[in-house]
């Protein structure tokens, strides 16, 4: 596992923007903290030798191999309503009623 | 009839025989909520438990109306007929704002109902409004939520637990006769416990997940919280199903839970894992569970010891999984198509960042942020990928210990409810609370809290009890015998 306990402020920084997250001067050095505290918690996993073990998404996976008919099952592939337009864009911080309004997309 | 003690059988009962009216069983809730839910001091007479957000007056009563016309024509009425019910704020619920309990989501009118709520609805239960809980079901105390701490109605400056603390505390005040809870690593079972009602986690795929504003996808269910085992049966009977509308919903046949309570526990074998009952547990919580498996003794089950070899690995696999798939689900919380948005921003990214900073409360931030750093190049395979291997020995763990049990008994919590305030400072404690429910949750299987005594200092104490996938009939039945034992 990677370096547990060394998550610096650079790092907080990039990935609250992969996250699109503005933090705080105050939320930086707090979170970088709490960051570190947690992932020292979790290096305890390097413990378990994995080699070979299958990845687990879902409980569906394991069942399957057990039993048919369990997880998930795709529905049938017929035209059905979707949710009405209006009543969707009434929930939009900025509509014009067919689109969503947002901010300048471009900006350079 | 008093609304403590009052069960769904008996609701129904009454509505059915005329004794008296859905819609006067929605005003007397009501009115119990106007008079307790609310704050206390300054001349205010409620008890600050602050477990309702918002109530939907309008729709209770409509809904009570047709029950009672219904009844009056002497018409056949749904399992819930006239039961008044309360909804978590992730669920939505048309005509009620659906918050998560965040600002980013403040005000926001869902269109449409979620599975779970169609389904009570269809089944005559009458929807009180939505309850209290941890932002985005992130927490353990529900002091994570922004619309103010819930008070645990058993011990007024204690935490009802989380995230769904507004549900179970609901019930526990006789605020609603039944409500529905999500569990996505302990949120049902461990309020259930502090708050000494009944909570269920049904088996993964069980219950629809549709219209629950999504945590983590793999491991969210949607469950009931009631006063007792047979109205929990009840409520699973009604909510159990597959939904064309959640893709990992199963499709096997639901089994005839009520039913099935019928059965004595004569002759099954309960696992005792000693994983769950190590140094931290609480001596009086660990008493009682005893005396609990005393009790399924005497009624012939066949106690035995299992080993549960990965459980300590639970909780960091769970804050691993839990946050990757929660940095992914709240990047929709972005400003443009609900809820709150970022007014002075000049460009769209500033107008992301910005939104999710106002909107997003300090627990959620920290879990996106750890989820992706979880999932960023260079980590993904020591973190994620990792935890999901790990994910795979845990599930095997049960897979290997139910072959030789049918249940298995264990403490939901290591104590029992702590003060308001009292572990806020440190995350990593407030997620070690999640150590006896986590487990279960990332194997998929069931599991439920079921009171069983209270301590010395009067604060209540549950028992776990686990099932097979898909053996909701068996859990409620060892569920059932407990609380019997407890009479």
């Amino acid at each position: 596992m990677a370096e547990a306990s060394g998550v610096t402020m650079d790092e907080v920084l990039r990935v609250a923007e992969l996250a699109n997250l503005d933090l705080t001067a105050e939320e930086v050095p707090q979170m970088q903290h709490n960051l570190n505290a947690i992932l020292d918690h979790i290096a305890q996993l390097n413990e378990l030798d994995t080699t070979g073990v299958p990845a687990m998404a879902q409980v569906g996976e394991m069942l399957d191999a057990a039993v048919e008919s369990t997880g998930a099952a795709l529905r049938l592939d017929v035209e059905r309503p979707s949710l009405d337009r209006k009543s969707v864009m009434a929930a939009a911080p900025e509509s014009d009623g067919r689109f969503f309004k947002v901010p300048k997309v471009i900006e350079r | 009839m008093a609304l403590s003690n009052t069960t769904i059988d008996q609701v129904r009962a009454s509505v059915a025989s005329g004794t008296t009216t859905a819609t006067a069983f929605a005003e007397e809730h009501y009115a119990r909520i106007a008079a307790e839910d609310g704050p206390s001091g300054d001349g205010l007479t409620g008890k600050g438990i602050n477990s309702f957000l918002a109530l939907s007056r309008e729709r209770a009563l409509a809904q009570a109306a047709k029950i009672d016309a219904q009844a009056a024509k002497g018409e056949a009425l749904g399992p819930l007929a006239g039961v008044p019910i309360g909804i978590k704020d992730v669920l939505t619920m048309t005509g009620s704002p659906a918050t998560a309990g965040s600002q980013i989501l403040k005000g926001y009118m869902p269109p449409y109902d979620a599975t779970a709520v169609t389904r009570l609805e269809a089944a005559g239960a009458v929807l009180l409004g939505k309850l209290n809980c941890d932002e985005f079901a992130m927490g353990s105390s529900n002091e994570n939520s922004s619309y103010g701490v819930v008070r645990n109605p058993r011990a007024l400056d204690r935490v009802p637990g989380g995230s769904s603390g507004g549900s179970a505390a609901a019930v526990a005040a006789g605020f609603s006769v039944a409500t529905l809870g999500t569990d996505t690593g302990g949120s049902i079972r461990q309020p259930a416990a502090f708050c000494g009602v009944v909570g269920v986690l049904p088996t993964y795929g069980r219950v629809s997940r549709y219209g629950l504003i999504a945590f983590a996808s793999s491991l969210d269910r949607v469950g009931p919280f009631t006063t007792n085992v047979r109205d929990a049966a009840t409520m699973l009977s009604v909510l159990a199903g597959q939904d064309a509308l959640d893709a990992t919903s199963s499709d096997r046949p639901v089994g005839d839970y009520v039913g099935a309570l019928a059965k004595p526990v004569k002759g099954l074998r309960i696992g005792v894992p000693a994983e769950y009952f190590g140094e931290g547990l609480d001596p009086e919580i660990r008493a009682a569970i005893e005396r609990a498996l005393d009790g399924l003794r005497a009624d012939g089950c066949e106690i035995k010891p299992i080993a549960l070899p990965h459980t300590k690995y639970a909780i960091p696999t769970y804050y691993v999984v839990a946050t990757a798939e929660a940095s992914a689900n709240l990047s929709r919380f972005d400003g443009v198509r609900f809820g709150l948005r970022a007014d002075e921003a000049k460009t769209l990214s500033a107008m992301y960042r910005e939104t999710r900073d106002q909107g997003f409360g300090p627990e959620v931030k920290r879990r996106i942020l750890l989820g992706t750093y979880a999932l960023s190049a260079g980590y993904y395979d020591a973190y994620y990928r990792k935890a999901q291997q790990v994910r795979t020995l845990l599930t095997r763990d049960f897979l290997t210990a139910f072959a030789s049990v049918d249940a298995i008994v264990a403490p939901v919590t290591p104590t029992p409810a702590f003060k308001l305030g009292e572990k806020t400072d440190d995350p990593v404690q407030m997620y070690l609370e999640d150590i006896c429910t986590v487990a279960a949750s990332l194997a998929g299987i069931c599991g439920m809290s079921v009171p069983c005594g209270e301590t010395a200092a009067g604060l209540p104490i549950g028992v776990q009890v686990m099932g097979r996938h898909f053996d909701e009939e068996t859990m409620l039945r060892v569920a059932l015998a407990i609380e019997s034992g407890q009479q």
